[in-house]
């Protein structure tokens, strides 16, 4: 029969709006203000922290609503954001060092809902205000390192296997190593080629020399490192700062988005991120004259560089191992209650280590920090220009050969010495990084934002609902239903989707669906009147208005899908947030205006002997 | 309810020349003011800061100047946003002090010099390379949305449609920058959004025509292509004038409702859907109509398949 559905397909229809529905329901029961205490450097909050936190609380007489331990996370929800203000202080001053007290808004989800997966839509920075970041890493940088690493390898490599050559050399975007004798460079192009092979070698025999160049994929590779590596550090930072909820993500090739929910001192924020460093280890230069070396006459093997109180040391130009080795750095005493770094090191940087202490025990070794802080100068690429700032922070004697394990002693106060493990473990950037672009949105401009999208939705809807009505009658009702259903899913799904933000735009994205999305709807009823006006029976109509305005519908929102995807890939932030909804929109709506609303047209009317359709 | 009563088919097309003339001279209009006004890039272009601030009382702009111009910030742009209490500051790129300190820098100096408390309700600080950056992306993501439209609908229906839609939307988008240059409205990222959300409106009602134009091509019989294209338009009018009528009602709400943050995102889907709707009644098929759509050139795989039936029987 003409406009049946089977049972199960109106089910399905049912089930699919009802799951929809579902999980558009946590957007219902809002959010509790909550202070969120978590660990710090692997350590965990557990019940113990919990009573801690009780405790405080129950003696400053702060009443919380709930307190729970999640995730190695202790959340204490309140009834209002005074207590929450206060709880932070207070649990602040107390909890000490190793956790870190951050404000949050909880939703009040009930546990069944939560338990099935589901959760409120996440809000953009400019709903729930916050600060989000953009930062540039300087890959010119991450390269440049990488080739004074090769210089310092090649040096080694061929000194191991007694291969004499002249000098090693960088030059423009390559290594260059000057032999004297055929033989040598003959053997080192076959001994450097074995150990390297994302190199591309090539030699010159006349002038004998041996180049070696990265390839595209050694290339791609030191890039791809430098920004994974800042991407893991700021993770570290941000977690330092206190944030509930924090993003670090990557976008394209050289830029790392960060997003810190709830931050209103975005000085604060600025100054941990930017502050980049590395580390260096050199001995120091005992021979040197560090008297002529203050006149201006340094050594050529030496650099001359100060402490933060001014006192030059000279120490040896080579580096004995650069911080990206170090693994963890933590500060302690030693078996005489003295201050002590216990600093770890990569397998390679154990090796490295081993070697250069090997002959030098006894001596001093300097620990070097290095800042690179961005200048407003910018080279002829665009790309910002960095000061190098060279500080000494320690200089200590070399008791044994050392390995993969070392320490630090007698860097002086407990204190320093926690601070020189911070920036041991900070300081392993390969490349710098600066801030390039800041959004930050005050509190009130968000929840006034969420105010204004909220009723440009209602509004919109509500105009579009009467304007139906008004026009198909009956089946405008019909539209009503399904762009009400479409709504739900929308909210459904992006409730659903754990990457979905919804923004400002993204709002406006749902209005604007809202008014597209009815569009479907209107090219079916208006084929339905024309199929009527040509002498066919209601069913008949019906069922032609279908059919032929499919395909349109598809050909329609697959054009659309497509700008709202290029907008998706593009985007970033808020304008994702638009990409975002109107992609889902014109998904779900593609859904609910031609499946749903023909099932409750047949429903209603479909098998019927019908004289007249209010249409 | 019916808002159009059409018993006869209107002859768009004899109107073709006028609306031919009424394009041409719009979009002349829209590359003399690109060429001469430019576009009012904002903020996520050209790089700089912006720092929205509220008072609790009326603010005094010329005090705020002062405020300002003491303290060093001479080429600082005040202006209200939105309401009087809302102030709006924007500065350039500067080489004297780390830019992305400046938001917070300001914000001190209002604080100390106008002796109110300032609600600090955005900042936001974009660098030089990044505004070049978007401005290139932005046009990239353009090219790509026109070229991947051209590629679906040459594949789904024919190349002079997908040429006379891609000419439609170029009209679209080329009109919308030409309103904004013209008035000098802000171009930011959301109205880049916009444009694109145009791209994909303009385009629904060009496929719903198309679609039409091509069903009747092969339905009715008789008549010159002039006349199917007519008959289609007529057929689709009511749905075409419906449908922006929902969408102008919601953008009336986005714009009445949604704040000053996206009222270029708003103004600029107003508008671009009053063109959309325009340019696919007139523009798409006025190109697909020149450059000789026939009935033979959408019915063509019967016409195949006959001749290779026929080819396969003989021996």
């Amino acid at each position: 029969m003409l406009n049946k559905y089977p049972l199960w397909k109106t089910l399905m229809v049912a089930m699919i709006v009802a799951f929809g529905a579902l999980y558009a329901t946590p957007n219902l029961f809002g959010e509790s203000p909550a202070v969120q205490v978590s660990g710090l450097r692997g350590v965990e909050a557990d019940a113990a922290t919990l009573d801690t936190i009780k405790a405080q609380l129950e003696k400053n007489n702060l009443a919380f609503d709930s307190i729970a331990l999640e995730k190695g996370q202790v959340l204490t929800r309140f009834k209002n954001t005074e207590d929450q203000l206060k709880a932070r202080d207070i649990l602040d001053d107390n909890l000490g060092k190793q956790f870190s007290v951050a404000l949050n808004l909880t939703p009040n989800t009930p546990e069944w809902l939560a338990a099935i997966g589901g959760t409120p839509m996440k809000l953009g920075l400019d709903l729930s205000g916050g600060v989000s970041f953009l930062m540039e890493v300087n890959m010119k940088e991450a390269i440049n390192k990488a080739k004074v690493g090769m210089v310092s390898d090649f040096r080694g490599e061929l000194r191991n296997e007694k291969i004499r050559y002249r000098t090693v050399k960088e030059a423009n975007d390559a290594i260059v190593i000057i032999f004297r004798k055929v033989e040598d460079l003959e053997a080192a192009e076959s001994l450097l080629e074995k150990r390297n092979r994302d190199l591309l070698f090539s030699s010159n025999e006349d002038k004998l020399t041996l180049t070696a160049k990265m390839t595209e994929a050694k290339l791609k590779e030191i890039r791809e490192y430098a920004l994974q590596q800042n991407i893991t550090i700021i993770r570290n930072r941000v977690n330092e700062l206190g944030v509930a909820e924090p993003l670090v993500q990557r976008q394209g090739k050289k830029h790392i988005v960060i997003e810190l929910p709830g931050v209103q001192d975005t000085a604060k924020a600025k100054e941990i991120l930017n502050a980049t460093a590395t580390i260096e280890f050199r001995l120091v230069d005992t021979e040197g004259d560090l008297s002529n070396a203050l006149n201006g006459r340094v050594p050529a093997n030496s650099i001359l560089l100060t402490d933060k109180d001014g006192k030059p040391s000279l120490l040896k130009k080579r580096v004995m191992l650069t911080g990206d080795h170090i693994t963890d750095a933590k500060s302690g005493f030693d078996e005489y209650s003295r201050p002590q770094v216990n600093i770890s090191l990569d397998s390679a940087g154990g090796s490295k280590m081993s070697n250069g202490t090997k002959n030098n025990v006894g001596k001093p070794m300097a620990t070097v920090f290095i800042e690179y802080k961005p200048t407003d100068r910018r080279d002829p690429e665009g790309n910002i220009v960095f000061e190098k700032v060279q500080e000494i922070i320690s200089v200590a004697t070399i008791q044994s050969r050392l390995g993969k394990t070392f320490r630090i002693t007698g860097s002086g106060s407990p204190a320093e010495a926690q601070n020189l493990a911070l920036l041991l473990r900070a300081g392993a950037l390969i490349a710098p990084i600066t801030i390039v672009e800041e959004r930050t949105v005050g509190p009130t401009l968000g929840a006034e934002n969420v105010q204004l999208g909220f009723q440009a939705i209602l509004m919109g809807f509500g105009l579009v609902f009467i304007f139906m009505m008004v026009y198909y009658r009956a089946f405008g009702v019909v539209a009503n239903l399904a762009l009400g259903a479409n709504l739900i899913l929308i909210v459904g799904v992006m409730s659903m989707i754990p990457g979905a933000t919804l923004t400002l735009p993204g709002m406006a994205g749902i209005v604007l669906t809202v008014g597209m999305a009815v569009d479907a709807n209107v090219l079916i009823f208006e084929r339905i009147r024309e199929e009527i006006r040509e002498g066919k029976t209601i069913q008949q109509a019906i069922h032609q208005g279908y059919e032929a305005a499919f395909s349109t519908i598809i050909d329609a929102n697959i054009t659309t899908l497509i700008a709202a995807l290029i907008l998706f890939a593009i985007g970033t932030g808020p304008v994702k947030g638009f990409a975002v909804t109107l992609s889902i929109g014109i998904i779900t709506s593609m859904f609910t205006s031609v499946v749903a609303s023909r099932t409750v047209v047949n429903a209603v009317w479909g098998g019927k002997r019908l004289e007249k359709l209010s249409i | 309810m019916q808002i159009l009563r059409l018993k006869e088919t209107v002859a768009f097309m004899s109107y073709r020349k006028i609306a031919m003339v009424f394009s041409a001279l719009l979009m002349i209009a829209s590359i003399a003011s690109l060429a001469t006004n430019k576009l009012n890039f904002g903020l996520d272009f050209t790089g700089g800061t912006l720092i929205e601030v509220g008072f609790e009382q009326a603010a005094d702009l010329e005090k705020l100047r002062d405020v300002m111009n003491t303290n060093g910030f001479a080429d600082a742009k005040i202006q209200f946003y939105g309401s009087s209490r809302d102030v709006v500051i924007r500065l350039g790129l500067r080489d004297d002090v780390k830019a992305e300190m400046l938001g917070n820098e300001v914000l001190k100096v209002l604080q100390t010099g106008t002796g109110q408390t300032v609600d600090m309700r955005r900042i936001e600080f974009v660098g030089a390379s990044v505004g070049d950056e978007l401005a290139e992306q932005g046009g990239l993501a353009m090219l790509t949305a026109l070229i991947c439209i051209l590629v679906y609908v040459a594949f789904r229906f024919e190349w002079r449609f997908a040429i006379g839609s891609v000419v439609a939307l170029f009209h679209d988008v080329l009109l919308t920058l030409g309103l904004f240059s013209i008035l000098g409205l802000e171009f930011d990222l959301t109205v880049l959004a916009a444009i694109l959300a145009v791209i994909g409106y303009s385009l629904n009602d060009t496929i719903v025509v198309s679609d039409r134009i091509r069903e009747n091509f092969r339905k009715v019989r008789e008549g010159s292509a002039e006349e199917i294209i007519n008959i289609s338009l007529t057929q689709t009018l009511s749905r075409t004038f419906i449908t922006s009528i929902t969408t102008l009602l919601v953008l009336a709400a986005l714009f009445f409702k949604g704040g000053a943050l996206i009222h270029g995102f708003a103004t600029a889907l107003l508008f671009g859907v009053f063109v959309g709707t325009y340019s696919s009644i007139y523009v798409a098929s006025l190109v697909a109509l020149s450059l000789g759509i026939s009935k033979e050139d959408l019915i063509p795989e019967v016409i195949e398949k006959e001749g290779a039936d026929q080819e396969a029987m003989m021996p």
